[in-house]
């Protein structure tokens, strides 16, 4: 099946980094490797190279198909292509899986060179922070000293504005999308509960389920489910499901009842046959963690005093996990440091997912904004 | 003779950039799309922000890469520090918005110095259509009543009467006809816009 404006089949790549990398935590990898998807074409002058940061559940395959599976889309594939807001015609676009992740890049699932087995739990804890170190290695391996700019929603929105602070001089806009500066207590303890689900499954085994043979699907189906209660608004869920019956009555059982329950089962069960569990667990944490401020005191602007890119801050109304009154933080406290900044707050029912979807006037705000970056 | 709607929007743009010295920080309320922002840039070298709750303008002011920021002004202008900015204008947007008060004394707190422009309600075309028995339509008041952006209808008499409650210095008034011709005499009579620099005492 063709798609319209699509980058077509294309084919992930892999580097491998033998420097070690040195994590905010304390410890460090003797090496990793980072798999990566690119569209569109690096030009002579290396300035039209723009990153794509992913949220928790994405990873490096942002856009195109691929050749031994061509339903597999990727998830921003409405949004990177030639044509399309972020213009494969004009932009490098460069898509990359986080360290830590479970799509290739070295992770929990990876085999731990010191033992000769998966890592699992003894994966050490990811920061974005050393999500962006990490992205920082394959911008020099790919030759790319700027970045014309770095974007992503979500988490990959934090990743955005974490480039602007770590690499000031080799980010010229970021674009942070229904984003946050911090998570809120109210956002910790939806991971925590997420988090606990996983911990708490028979099947984790302290993280090495690898070693028995299982993986801990319960746990990672319910984390999955209550995660994607919080990425919808509940407007959307009324409209989208309402108290609509699987059975047209009432069965007095624990079966799904009403479709909002198979919705939820279903996305919990697609996702904990694919995600691996130990990555969930440090996504979440490096969530958790994310707070450019904390060493400011808690002081926003002076925190972002560093970061010298222009920035596009792009928040939906309807979305309640990170608010459009998160986004407002980021966006006065560039203000507060005389930063070019534009924010424009969508109306979208759809919650915190808006940022995924092609909103005829959110992709309208994103073509602009990108069409006005020089190359 | 009559402006076009060009010249008329240049003409107000002129009256405003005459009270801005080159190089400033400027906040636009209710920027529209940023051509005032972005006259502001090209003419003066200003370094402008504009705030706007309007989708379309919001996007037309991405295009035209100025930096707005969407935001309901109504609500205040709370997370702008105080005198962040030399100059704060509001265009002919005023009469649009409710918490008229409170936008005053937040453009105050904000900026230095605030240039507000507004639609005189006294003008003597006005006052001759309410005569009649219609409200009025004119050059500055170009909407039928029921489908008027506008929801505050004041004069420059009554402006000012505000400005003094609110302890507002007028810095200088500039008041102009439907031609664009400055107004001396009588402005509240005279005067179909109005043009102000306003500052603390």
């Amino acid at each position: 099946m063709p798609l319209e404006n699509s980058v077509g089949v294309v084919v992930p790549q892999r580097v491998r980094f033998n420097e070690p990398i040195a994590l905010r935590s304390g410890a460090s990898l003797p090496s990793f490797e980072l798999v990566y998807e690119t569209y569109g074409t690096l030009n002579a002058a290396r300035s039209n190279a723009v990153l794509i940061c992913h949220a928790l559940s994405g990873g490096h395959h942002v856009a195109g198909t691929y050749a031994d599976n061509p339903k597999n889309v990727g998830w921003w594939d409405n949004l990177v292509g030639p044509g399309k807001p972020l213009d494969t015609n004009r932009f490098f676009v460069v898509g990359v899986n986080n360290l830590g992740g479970c799509y290739g890049s070295t992770g929990p699932i990876s085999i731990n060179p010191d033992t000769g087995k998966r890592y699992g739990a003894d994966f050490p804890m990811v920061t974005v922070e050393d999500w962006v170190a990490a992205q920082a290695r394959l911008a020099d391996h790919l030759g790319i000293d700027t970045w014309a700019a770095v974007m992503g929603g979500s988490l990959g929105g934090m990743q955005a504005l974490e480039w602007s602070l770590q690499f000031p001089e080799r980010i010229r806009h970021a674009l942070v999308i229904a984003s946050a500066p911090k998570l809120s207590a109210q956002n910790i303890a939806f991971n925590e509960v997420a988090r606990q689900a996983i911990l708490s499954d028979p099947d984790f085994h302290g993280g090495h389920y690898a070693e028995h043979g299982v993986v801990p699907a319960k746990g990672l189906r319910l984390a999955r489910m209550i995660g994607h209660i919080t990425y919808l608004s509940d407007s959307q869920m009324g409209e989208k499901f309402g108290r609509q019956l699987r059975h047209g009555e009432h069965k007095f059982s624990y079966d799904v009842d009403f479709e909002v329950e198979s919705y939820l089962r279903y996305q919990g069960d697609k996702f904990a046959g694919f995600f691996d569990a130990n990555t969930y667990l440090i996504t979440t944490k490096a969530l958790d963690y994310f707070d450019p401020a904390y060493k400011y005191d808690g002081d926003l602007p002076a925190a972002l005093e560093r970061a010298t890119a222009n920035f596009l801050v792009v928040s939906f109304t309807t979305d309640w996990r990170f608010s459009p009154a998160r986004s407002r933080e980021i966006v006065f406290a560039l203000l507060h440091n005389r930063r070019h900044v534009a924010y424009a707050e969508i109306d979208c029912d759809a919650g915190h997912d808006s940022f995924l979807l092609d909103d005829a006037h959110y992709h309208a705000v994103l073509r602009a904004y990108l069409e006005n970056i020089s190359i | 003779m009559n402006f076009t709607p060009k010249e008329r929007e240049r003409f107000d743009f002129a009256v405003i950039a005459n009270w801005i010295p080159p190089g400033e920080r400027v906040l636009d309320l209710g920027c529209g799309d940023g051509r005032l922002l972005r006259y502001l840039r090209e003419t003066k070298g200003v370094v402008g922000y504009g705030v706007e709750i309007d989708h379309q303008s919001v996007l037309g002011c991405i295009r035209n890469g100025v930096d707005v920021i969407q935001i309901d002004i109504e609500r205040g202008l709370s997370g702008f520090e105080d005198r962040s900015f030399n100059h704060v204008v509001i265009s002919q947007a005023l009469q649009a918005m409710h918490a008229t008060e409170r936008i005053l004394n937040e453009m105050l707190r904000v900026a230095e110095e605030a240039v507000v422009s507004f639609p005189n309600f006294a003008f003597r075309t006005n006052r001759e259509a309410i005569a009649e028995g219609h409200m009025p339509v004119s050059e500055d008041l170009p909407y039928e009543w029921y489908d008027t952006p506008n929801v505050r209808f004041f004069t420059i008499a009554d402006f000012e009467a505000l400005c003094a409650r609110l302890g507002i210095e007028i810095r200088e008034r500039l008041a102009f006809d439907e031609s664009g011709r400055p107004v001396i005499e009588d402005p509240n009579l005279n005067g179909s816009l109005a043009f102000y620099r306003l500052g603390r005492k």
